[in-house]
């Protein structure tokens, strides 16, 4: 299938067809360059990474459970105006995201109609029932989003999949960009590359406008992480640097009367706004699971008496839903009353019989995915699975048809990398970071690319060997 | 039935404890079958106990103490006029979907033996649902011993069935487990119950469960005695699990080791509540 993937850099991967302008002056710079010049900066940048400690850990690998995400220095590149029309179709889905959950946590006007089938939504584990009828500021639920997206063609984009939890990454996107302006500050002054750096401002903006009412108080924001041992523990000390706010764990933090309490050296402090990089689960002892030791007792308390905002809101695990993201185009539709700009990938609903005995009939061809599942577990890449792989996923298909979805295997768009034999297209994703504020809608050009290192390989996730690269959105 | 309760709950704490926070389901609500007469939670020490509602419609009470402690009581004690009304539950207060009540939790996340204990039912009754809730029912009562030891608040559903042995939460999440794995929106209700032998004095609240049959509503099944909820019964909170109907659910800081120490009596007031009963029936 790499044949027929588009290639960001030379539309084909063959090289037939002449560069894409966007990439004319990176080609002659990949071209002109010694091979030393780049073996030099590539072990620089590692040691940059190393140096500022930004790994993560990968579950279920106990011998090397830290890691350094490999960083590949050819910068994946996009034009003003495909950022422009991402822009738009990024807006768009996040502002629906949003108005959809004010409705199932609300007055529930897209089950009522239809469009969203309720079993889909009270059966799933991320509807959390605690949030029926409770007023967030504004309306905001998914106020940081990290949206997926995949090229499939020259203007061709797809939404691969809405991460509406806790989305993680951006601290790869701004260190990628440090690390590059750094080793390369020839290329920046040579090309118009739209700047990242203002995410931190960006975020606070937001995160403080969702603040509750608190009679002209300035807002305090503090960000909530479950510590050092959770995988992103560095993008959370890192983030609340450039935030320049309290990162705090649950034992700083004390709920009284509903109102949430820093502890500092100054004595308590009163807590407006959380950004928390907390599951749901762990959120508060008394609500959620009993046996959390990361989580605040009587947060959610404060949180449903408005007291305290928590970015993201409660319970919007249920649009990362698998499931739920195939009914997308509909729930665009339904909440703008617009046509969806960024497509969803075509998607079988594996509960429906008629799309399940296709399934089972086409699995090595597909993709398989949990409704549940993150980060590249529990999924079946039919084309690159041996024949037991295929049987067991078929079994497990058979036995609960309503926990997958299936998907064709898409050519992902390449970009070219830097692999042992040298200079290689791979396939690459794109995580651009969508905030939303009050009363607007921030996404900084750009976001984070990974690339999927292994020839051929499609899945992009660091957990099972991807790789990051800069992201440049660039005015001609 | 005139049923009266007086629940006694006391911790102690090996050193005082800060920041006692507690959230309370205690208090019944009225419906069909019954009626609550008079209820009061008291928390000793003092201290903030502020009403609520939870997203199921139970009542809450949120409780909070500043001042370290090394002992806390809550006492609850009230009384609930009951009608027999052959499990049925009418009148009650539903705010959650049905299909809500298909889902499954940790605590009643069904194993292969449960699955296949349903499927045996499910052979059986076919699309009889009222009669596939009996068979489990039965089915539950018969193959599940009551027994207090192996089993603790965070027993599963799977973990007690395996051992065929529990109380009445774990015989609840049975039922909840294998109503749900048939298709049939079921919920935990925690509650009371009054014994029909004279004994009064209990170790712990009762538990059931209540499924929902096209048609018909919402009806209870109690597993643990093997029989629909009669006017025996004083049905306090309902939710998905134990952990979402939980009598108290409980933070602190320091305190170091707890004893719990549960003090419950069951019984009818003296005749002349007796009399009460006899206008209202009038």
């Amino acid at each position: 299938m790499a044949a027929t993937a588009f290639d960001e850099m030379n539309g084909t991967p063959d090289g037939a067809a002449p560069v894409r302008s966007a990439y004319e002056s990176l080609r002659r710079w990949l071209d002109e360059k010694p091979g030393e010049f780049f073996d030099t900066r590539r072990s620089q940048a590692e040691l940059f990474f190393r140096r500022v400690g930004i790994t993560f850990a990968v579950y279920g690998d106990n011998e090397t459970s830290e890691r350094l995400i490999p960083f590949d220095i050819i910068p994946r590149v996009l034009t003003r105006s495909e950022w422009s029309f991402l822009e738009r179709g990024l807006t768009q889905r996040v502002r629906a995201l949003n108005a959809f959950l004010a409705d199932i946590y609300g007055p529930q006007d897209c089950i009522k109609a239809g469009i969203v089938p309720g079993d889909l939504v009270y059966r799933n584990p991320h509807y959390r029932l605690e949030m029926k009828d409770v007023k967030v500021p504004h309306d905001v639920y998914v106020h940081i989003a990290g949206i997926d997206v995949v090229r499939v063609g020259e203007n061709k984009f797809h939404v691969l999949e809405d991460n509406a939890r806790t989305p993680s990454g951006v601290s790869y996107m701004l260190e990628n960009r440090e690390v590059m302006m750094r080793l390369f500050p020839e290329l920046f002054s040579g090309h118009r590359v739209a700047p990242v750096e203002d995410y931190p401002d960006a975020l606070l903006k937001t995160l403080r406008s969702v603040a509750p009412d608190g009679g002209g108080r300035d807002p305090v924001v503090a960000l909530l992480t479950p510590g050092r041992y959770n995988s992103a523990y560095y993008e959370h000390s890192f983030l609340a640097d450039k935030l320049g706010v309290e990162l705090v764990e649950a034992g700083d933090l004390f709920v009284e009367d509903d109102v949430v309490f820093m502890r500092t050296t100054q004595g308590p402090t009163r807590v407006d706004v959380i950004y928390r990089r907390i599951d749901d689960d762990f959120l508060d002892p008394l609500v959620f699971r009993p046996d959390s030791a990361l989580g605040v007792p009587g947060l959610m308390n404060a949180y449903r008496s408005g007291n305290v905002t928590l970015a993201n809101a409660v319970g919007t695990g249920i649009s990362d839903d698998k499931a739920v993201y195939t009914y997308m185009p509909e729930i665009v539709r339904f909440f703008t009353g617009e046509e969806p700009l960024l497509e969803n990938v075509p998607t079988w609903r594996c509960r429906e019989p008629g799309a399940l005995s296709h399934v089972l009939a086409n699995l090595p061809d597909l993709v398989v995915k949990e409704v549940n599942g993150s980060g590249g577990y529990g999924m079946l890449v039919g084309p690159h699975a041996s024949r037991q792989e295929i049987e067991d996923f078929r079994r497990k298909l058979k036995h609960a048809p309503d926990n997958f979805i299936a998907q064709p295997t898409l050519s992902l768009s390449t970009c070219p990398t830097f692999v042992a034999s040298g200079v290689a297209p791979r396939h690459v994703d794109l995580r651009p970071f969508v905030l939303s504020g009050a009363r607007e809608v921030r996404i900084v050009p750009g976001g984070l690319t990974r690339v999927a290192l292994k020839e051929g390989s499609l899945v992009v996730n660091s957990s099972q060997g991807g790789g990051t690269k800069d992201t440049w959105v660039l005015d001609s | 039935m005139r049923i009266r309760i007086a629940h006694e709950t006391r911790y102690s704490y090996d050193k005082p404890a800060r920041g006692v926070l507690q959230i309370l389901r205690m208090t019944p609500r009225d419906h069909d079958g019954q009626h609550v007469v008079s209820w009061r939670v008291e928390p000793q020490p003092d201290g903030r106990l502020r009403p609520g509602e939870d997203s199921y419609g139970n009542i809450c009470h949120a409780f909070e103490t500043d001042e370290p402690v090394s002992a806390l009581v809550l006492t609850v004690t009230g009384e609930v006029e009951t009608h027999d009304m052959a499990g049925l539950v009418r009148g009650s207060l539903e705010r959650v979907p049905d299909d809500f009540y298909l889902r499954a939790t940790p605590l009643t996340e069904s194993d292969d033996a449960i699955r296949g204990f349903a499927a045996a039912i499910s052979r059986d009754c076919g699309t009889d649902t009222l009669a596939a809730l009996h068979r489990l029912l039965v089915g539950l009562n018969e193959r599940m011993v009551f027994d207090t030891n192996p089993t603790d608040s965070g027993t599963t559903a799977a973990e007690a069935f395996r051992m065929g042995r529990g109380v009445c939460q774990d015989l609840s999440h049975v039922f909840l487990s294998a109503a749900r794995q048939l298709g049939i929106p079921a919920r935990y209700v925690s509650g009371y119950f009054h014994r029909a032998d004279g004994v009064s004095d209990q170790e712990a609240g009762h538990a059931w469960a209540e499924a929902k049959v096209p048609g018909i509503g919402w009806i209870g099944f109690d597993p643990a005695n093997g029989i629909s909820p009669t006017d025996a019964h004083v049905r306090v909170a309902v939710g998905l699990d134990y952990l979402a109907a939980a009598p108290i659910r409980g933070s602190r800081r320091g305190g170091g080791r707890e004893t719990l120490d549960v003090r419950l009596r069951v019984d009818t007031p003296p005749a002349r509540q007796q009399q009460g009963q006899g206008q209202r029936q009038g």
